[in-house]
């Protein structure tokens, strides 16, 4: 760097009292934290299921994946494993794009692009599993 | 690099030492496997949707899915998403007993990363030979 040895400094004009409002607590610390943990906690059991069904599933025909979709137990442990896998892959995904990509506009659209993804694939995984089990 | 320090001070902050001067340890090794198995398996939910939106599609769509998931690039992609799964299940596990302030000790940690590893490898090949054996 050209001025390493100069003192510090940012060109910008900004009060102590502006700098501390728009870098306060985003009040939501913890959550992101927690919602993570928590449906890591939930896809404990849930992954172990949806490993011991695809052992099942193995080259079934059509129809006996409709039949297994239509037991409501299935389907209730299918749409948890939907919503646990997708929200826990949206906390993850969020904290590497945070990490990785510096620039603030392009950061934010990989941010609302990758949740739009997520919310669509969720959702297809979702309702192609309901269409079947109901 | 420019920064604030806590009092809110405009400070020079050092730059961490690049990634390769340090030696690869299980510890570290680990942690950015976790990361890439995480990056792996959003990547392998495409997999999971599209098996379940063949099955509701249809016949036709489903006998696709199945026939792609049975063929040699079927095969070789839902095994590096078994071994991915499997991973990131003992890793995670290993993550939650830190979040609960168990394993900090160095043997602890040392020792729990290896089981990671051995019980990813075991897991993943026990599936595959249960797998080829059920059918």
């Amino acid at each position: 760097m050209a001025n390493d040895n100069k003192a510090p400094h940012i060109d910008i004009m900004r009060s102590q009292l502006g700098r501390a409002r728009g870098l306060g607590s985003a009040k939501s610390g913890l959550h992101h934290w927690m919602a993570q943990r928590l449906t890591a906690i939930a896809l404990v059991p849930l992954t172990l299921w949806f490993v011991f069904s695809v052992f099942s599933l193995q080259g079934a025909p059509h129809a006996g994946m409709i039949a297994w979709m239509q037991s409501p137990l299935h389907l209730v442990l299918m749409l948890a494993l939907i919503a646990a896998t997708f929200h826990h892959m949206q906390l993850g995904l969020q904290t590497v794009i945070e990490d990785y990509i510096h620039g603030d506009s392009c950061r934010m659209v990989v941010l609302l692009a990758m949740k739009g993804i997520t919310v669509l694939l969720a959702l297809t995984a979702a309702v192609s599993a309901l269409k079947m089990g109901l | 690099m420019v920064g604030r320090n806590s009092d809110g001070k405009l400070v020079r902050r050092p730059l961490s030492p690049h990634l390769q001067v340090y030696k690869p340890q299980i510890t570290t090794v680990l942690s950015i496997l976790h990361r890439i198995s995480g990056i792996a398996l959003a990547a392998g939910t495409l997999l999971l949707v599209y098996w379940l939106l063949a099955g509701a599609t249809g016949p036709a769509a489903f006998d696709g899915v199945q026939g792609f998931i049975g063929s040699i690039f079927g095969r070789l992609l839902l095994f590096g998403w078994t071994v991915a799964l499997f991973f990131h299940f003992f890793s995670g596990l290993r993550h939650l007993a830190w979040d609960a302030n168990k394993g900090f000790e160095k043997a602890e940690y040392v020792a729990s990363g290896w089981a990671v590893v051995i019980c990813t490898g075991v897991a993943s090949v026990l599936a595959w030979v249960i797998g080829y054996a059920v059918r």
